[in-house]
């Protein structure tokens, strides 16, 4: 089950996220290579500044769906970033900018957080990805 | 013959962890071990005791036992290999 996991990250709110995360961790620990690609709105909650803040929930959660997860963080959940941080020292996961959306939002690498291994072009994405299922979140 | 109960090397209390941090923190101790060595994870995450036994037996590693405790599960891996 060596055929890798690509992830291409659009949403940056922390429900999206967490899943992505969690998604990562779970082929991570079997060994499965992951490639993350952050596009847009995920790319911009990857800034250094910005990657311990709240981020928000996606508009289907409202009010309760708040609640929720507010009772799962308090109750010791990792934050989406620290699995990020505990699936990559499994070891298989990196994790790239758009070159794009680095543009679009204008972020120099020095503004990434060190979570992110580098910037490449969609089409590195899709080389790494091979033939490799690609999943858009 | 009877098979000698193994002697747990390490217990890794991943009580209050949420899915997958259990697994996460099984994994991190077994390439800390030695092939031999039993490790017993305290996990009240209701996914792990599923999701546990099966990485196990993918990744080759032996599951002693699953026993439910009050208010948590203690799975005992021996790693293998």
């Amino acid at each position: 089950m060596d055929e890798s996991l690509n992830l291409v990250l659009f949403s940056g709110t922390d429900d999206k996220l967490q899943a992505a995360a969690v998604l990562t961790a779970g082929a991570a620990a079997l060994g499965r290579p992951v490639n993350i690609f952050l596009q847009y709105w995920a790319l911009d909650a990857f800034r250094a500044t910005k990657i311990g803040g709240d981020h928000g929930l996606a508009p289907e959660a409202g009010a309760a769906g708040r609640v929720a997860v507010d009772a799962l963080a308090r109750a010791g959940q990792a934050t989406w970033a620290e699995t990020l941080r505990q699936a990559k020292s499994l070891g298989g996961v990196d994790i790239e900018a758009c070159s794009l959306s680095m543009d679009l939002l204008r972020l120099g690498t020095l503004d990434l957080d060190p979570l992110v291994d580098g910037v490449e072009g969609v089409t590195a994405f899709y080389l790494n990805a091979g033939d490799g299922q690609i999943v858009f979140i | 013959m009877t098979e000698i109960a193994p002697i747990t090397t390490r217990t890794v209390d991943a009580r209050g962890s949420f899915c997958p941090g259990p697994l996460m923190e099984l994994i991190r101790a077994i390439r800390e071990s030695q092939v031999g060595d039993v490790i017993a994870v305290y996990s009240s995450d209701s996914g792990s005791r599923t999701d546990i036994p099966k990485w196990v037996e993918k990744a080759g590693h032996r599951l002693v036992e699953l026993v439910a405790r009050d208010g948590y599960d203690e799975i005992v891996v021996e790693k293998r290999r």
